[in-house]
């Protein structure tokens, strides 16, 4: 029997069973729905990490030296105390560190703090304000909306300017053009010289809330203890080895931390990788949840189509009879079984695949967490439906065709 | 004897002739032939012998019935005849073709091209429409859908059920299901049409009606074969064989049929 004749027929056969049939692909349709609905929102965030994320935290081609990580993975009691007690970067480990990589490779200092910031249209609030020095711009890649960025010589003397962020400035300056006013940071005056871009943000978090000052300024008080910086940021030209780079920063820095061969890193050198890997690290997680929680509903599902095929075959033996007196061969019947169950299961898996794109669309409706569809996810929710009915299909099917024509005409 | 036997004896000479030849493949006219047919069943340890070599010839155009008393073997027969089952021994020719060696596969393609059946309980697909039934053997004969529509229809216009086409077996009376039964069994221009207790569920006038479509059919040519017990309605046949415990026990024209009725009562063939 062709193929299409057979589609035509599973699907008259499901047609006059609506409920039966509906009940009979639930099980794929929910599995289907979470694979679809989890492979989204992990691919969203996946993307989401990949390209915004990192870029906007990390950057690419960045390495990121602190006393302790920013983004880390799992970590014991004592690990986590033996890093409180590590020695803090200074500002005079930069020049060191600066000079032992290659001519023209971008770098930046910075100490960074919640401190009260106000203006004469706003009450004080704990913000986020950086003293920075260096090339902090740049390797940002933060770009002015007005104004301009911090100039070498604000920056060499200290000046008593700030750059701000979108919310900073609707916040503190409500339907006014920021430039040339007074920005009140831990109480005493910053000139306002540039408002950048937006930065978008993270999982719903704004990542415009922020105020960048010189590292000279009196700042660089407030934020950390003298000589103390939060963390170095290195950006190496295009063909750079980022391993040598890093390389050559651990060495400095354990020379002036005078460690021992023996003894371990008392520091941490971040790139976008270590980011990435430890994301690689989460999503390899999510995605094992995401693939067996979706996997159980497809078993109840094909197990639940096999039963249903079975009935089938015993319900319509009569009719298996007929069709082999009229001259259908086992492979007749097995296809028919076989399309039938199959047919019945990538219904299900494709009302599963727009159910779980619908999903995905709420959750990140609803939620901050991203949703991206991934193609490969609507093909293998296909593929799978297709799968799991065949494969469901096949004993209900083989006991279909080997039917003895006569006694199953005989039958009732 | 040749005078009053109204078989002429080089015919029943032929066919003894052509069922004694083992082996050998008989001339396409014979369009079945049967040789020492030989099938048992086992019912729980006990062996039942339900044919015990049974040889018969029916040429092309022949319109035979096939009786017995119940238990005679003539299901069987009929079941191997249309090729739904196959003889522990003997051999079957079918069109020339020896059947009784066949493969399951070779038999389903023998059924389809060979046979039209056409049974006492109709056998249509009770969701399907008239016309939807009558293709059926096209779709496993691999015809395409616009041919396929075309044939059926013109079977269904052959039995007079042109209007009745798109009517599903329950919006049909029993007359008409088992007309659509014999469009089907037509519509692949089988070899033999095999009908099986055809009237077995019809009132008499419908039976007359179904045996009226048979007569018009055997008289256009095709060869008929039915299985019975209903002597009279065997006697629409012009042929008669009659089985008894596993064996051929008579095998006469419809007159002589008759003649041996009168003389010992429906009874003595009713057992």
């Amino acid at each position: 029997m062709p193929f299409i004749e057979a589609i035509r027929l599973a699907l008259a056969q499901i047609r006059v069973q609506k409920l039966k049939s509906f009940f009979t692909l639930l099980g794929v349709t929910i599995g289907v729905m979470f694979l679809i609905a989890v492979v989204s929102i992990v691919e969203g965030m996946s993307s989401y990490m990949e390209h915004d994320f990192v870029g906007k935290l990390i950057g690419v081609n960045t390495v990121t030296l602190r006393h302790i990580p920013e983004i880390g993975g799992d970590m014991s009691e004592a690990e986590w105390r033996e890093m409180l007690r590590r020695p803090r970067i200074l500002i005079t480990d930069v020049k060191p560190v600066v000079d032992a990589l290659p001519p023209g490779t971008q770098w930046s200092a910075e100490g960074y703090d919640n401190v009260a910031i106000a203006s004469q249209w706003a009450k004080p609030t704990m913000l986020q304000a950086s003293a920075v020095e260096g090339d902090y711009f740049s390797i940002r890649e933060m770009n002015m909306e007005r104004g301009r960025v911090l100039t070498q010589q604000e920056m060499a003397l200290g000046t008593p300017v700030v750059v701000i962020g979108q919310e900073i400035a609707t916040r503190f300056f409500p339907k006014l053009d920021p430039l040339n006013r007074q920005l009140k940071v831990a109480g005493l005056p910053y000139t306002v010289v540039g408002v950048a871009e937006s930065q978008g943000s993270i999982f719903g978090i704004s990542l415009d809330r922020f105020v960048i000052a010189p590292y000279r300024s009196p700042l660089r008080h407030v934020v950390n203890r003298p000589l103390v910086i939060d963390a170095v940021k290195i950006k190496a030209t295009g063909d750079a080895d980022m391993a040598e780079i890093q390389e050559n920063i651990r060495q400095v820095m354990r020379g002036r931390h005078k460690l021992r061969p023996s003894q371990p890193d008392n520091f941490a050198i971040e790139t976008s990788e270590s980011a990435l890997s430890f994301w690689a690290n989460i999503k390899s997680k999510l995605v094992i949840a995401g693939v067996v929680l979706p996997a159980i509903g497809l078993v109840v599902g094909a197990i639940v189509i096999m039963n249903i095929m079975l009935v089938a075959v015993a319900e319509r033996t009569r009719e298996i009879g007929i069709r082999k007196a009229l001259g259908a061969r086992r492979r007749d019947i097995m296809s028919q079984f076989l399309v039938e169950a199959a047919t019945l299961s990538t219904i299900g898996a494709a009302i599963g695949i727009g159910i779980g794109i619908l999903l995905a669309q709420v959750i990140a409706a609803v939620s901050p967490l991203p949703a991206t569809i991934a193609p490969w996810s609507i093909i293998a929710g296909v593929l799978v439906g297709a799968g799991v009915g065949i494969i469901s299909g096949i004993y209900p099917a083989s006991r279909a065709s080997r039917l003895d024509p006569i006694s199953a005409l005989r039958q009732e | 004897m040749q005078s009053t036997e109204e078989v002429p004896m080089s015919v029943t000479a032929e066919r003894q002739v052509v069922t004694q030849q083992a082996g050998v493949a008989p001339d396409k006219d014979w369009v079945i032939v049967t040789r020492g047919l030989k099938r048992e069943y086992d019912m729980g340890g006990e062996i039942v012998r339900a044919l015990r070599g049974v040889d018969v010839a029916i040429r092309r155009n022949e319109y035979v019935a096939i009786m017995g008393p119940s238990g005679s073997g003539k299901s069987t027969l009929m079941n191997l005849i249309g090729c739904l089952d196959t003889p522990d021994a003997g051999e079957y020719w079918l069109s020339g073709n020896l059947v009784s060696s066949m493969a399951d596969d070779e038999l389903a393609r023998v059924r389809n091209r060979e046979i039209g059946f056409v049974f006492q309980t109709f056998n249509l697909l009770p969701r399907a429409t008239a016309l939807h039934n009558v293709e059926l053997p096209l779709v496993y004969a691999g015809v395409p859908a616009d041919e396929r529509k075309k044939r059926a229809q013109g079977a269904l216009e052959r039995v007079q059920l042109g209007d009745r086409m798109t009517h599903r077996p329950n919006e049909l009376s029993g007359g008409q299901r088992q007309r659509v039964a014999i469009a089907r069994a037509l519509v692949n221009e089988p070899s033999i049409l095999l009908a099986d207790e055809p009237t077995g569920n019809l009132d008499s006038t419908t039976s007359e009606e179904i045996m009226r479509v048979f007569e018009g059919l055997a008289t256009g040519g095709q060869t008929v074969i039915m299985v019975t017990h209903e002597p009279d309605i065997a006697a629409h046949a012009r042929r008669v064989i009659v089985l008894r415990d596993g064996m051929v026990e008579s095998d006469d024209r419809r007159e002589r049929f008759a003649e041996k009725i009168q003389l010992g009562g429906a009874a003595a063939i009713h057992k």
